[in-house]
């Protein structure tokens, strides 16, 4: 595996000390990371997961919008930040692994280094309280 | 090649005589080719004595800047070279995301800092801006990647087929990797440094110094060796040398810290004036 980029590897361990869900994305959509708190959303630990490819991610969630129609994937925050280069914010709902249905507001933003380089993004999770 | 040090101290030039062994030159290292491509790794003071003992027929050279902290420009200005008419002299650096490298340099070498301006200076100068590229320098090929330490700076990877280098004078992997040395996927520095010949890094700090200084940019010597044992380094040089550390106290810093993490690989302390030949 090769390194990654110090931007990315400074995100990760900004990530690593903060206390809300952080995932971090490469330029394809690839989960690369996720922190301590997105492991109670995602119901799944990133030791044991490692990164993962977008296709298999993305599916984990179901993500609904608050009248219950599914999300297309270009409506999603995130793939907003990946594939348009945008910062993106959206409010709707999930079910994770343990199956629980919860509400969320996710804030994602590109990541664009010196020179113009692309390397990813990140997106923030609130779970909005019941 | 041929790699030389000029200066090893780190943030601060630091003569006198409880310094000279190791050397109170801030940052510079000259590397030569086989062919005759003279590199020289940062501009700190080390780099006026280096300029004195170049020959007059010197083309060209190409001064390879990691980043504009001071000490390790603060000998720009007096590198003879620059001072000779028709003299190419190559200048690369990181730029910032708002100014291109030539308006950085000029921030310092104008007045009031400095009385010489950047257009007064008579040799030809060029300059390249670089973040994450590899480039073909004479027989070099030089690969420069962002590294973490304060403002953009970017370590160095020098290699030829035979040998290969790398430069990362102010460098902290460590920095918010509670577990270091993590993994190398996730480690600053780690594609620069991946099995070099000899890695010249940075050694600043004691351990009990590292932890009030976390962020400063730097790194303990026990992280150095750490660091070099994960990218498999075949030598490690300590370098920029912090300068509250005198001669006896570096001696016993290096010596305690092979102790403590038993390296698989030679560690020859960074010191002013040493050379070593390569491939
Ligand atoms: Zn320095
Ligand atoms: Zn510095």
């Amino acid at each position: 595996m090769p390194q990654q980029e110090i931007e990315v590897i400074l995100a990760r361990h900004l990530a690593e000390h903060l206390a809300m869900p952080i995932f971090i994305v490469n330029p394809t959509g690839d989960l690369l990371y996720y922190n301590e708190p997105a492991e109670v959303v995602l119901g799944f630990h990133f030791d044991e997961t490692g990164p993962m490819p977008a296709k298999e991610w993305a599916t984990v969630f179901q993500p609904v919008d608050p009248s219950g129609q599914p999300l297309l994937p270009d409506d999603l925050p995130l793939v907003i930040a990946t594939t348009h280069r945008y910062p993106a914010h959206k409010n709707f709902w999930i079910k994770g692994m343990d199956g629980a249905l919860r509400q969320i507001e996710v804030t994602a933003f590109p990541l664009i280094g010196q020179a113009d380089r692309f390397l990813g993004a990140i997106a923030i999770f609130w779970e909005v309280p019941a | 090649m041929k790699v030389t040090l000029w200066g090893t101290r780190g943030s601060l030039a630091s003569p006198g005589p409880d310094t000279v062994r190791y050397g109170g030159n801030t940052s510079c290292v000259s590397v030569e080719g086989p062919e005759g491509t003279l590199l020289v790794l940062d501009a700190g003071t080390g780099i006026r004595v280096l300029g004195k003992s170049i020959s007059s027929g010197l083309k060209s050279v190409h001064i390879l800047l990691t980043h504009l902290h001071m000490d390790h420009l603060q000998g720009l200005p007096f590198f003879e070279p620059l001072r000779i008419p028709g003299v190419e002299v190559h200048i690369w650096g990181p730029a910032s995301t708002t100014q291109n490298l030539e308006a950085r340099l000029m921030r310092y070498l104008s007045p009031p800092l400095f009385p010489v301006r950047v257009r007064d200076l008579l040799s030809e100068l060029h300059f390249h801006e670089v973040s994450a590229n590899t480039m073909r320098i004479g027989e070099f090929c030089v690969t420069a990647q962002l590294i973490i330490h304060p403002n953009p700076t970017v370590g160095y990877r020098i290699w030829t087929s035979h040998a290969a280098i790398a430069y990362l004078p102010d460098h902290e992997p460590a920095l918010g990797a509670d577990d270091f040395p993590h993994s190398k996927e996730w480690t600053s520095g780690y594609a620069l440094a991946q099995e070099v010949d000899v890695l010249i890094h940075d050694s600043q700090y004691t351990t009990d110094e590292y932890q009030t200084r976390r962020g400063f940019g730097h790194s303990s010597i026990i992280h150095t060796l750490l660091f070099a044992g994960l990218v498999g380094a075949k030598e490690l040089v300590p370098f920029h040398h912090d300068p509250a550390h005198n001669d006896d106290v570096l001696d016993q810093l290096i010596t305690q810290g092979i102790e403590a993490v038993q390296p698989s690989f030679p560690v020859t302390p960074g010191k002013e004036g040493l050379t070593i030949n390569i491939g």
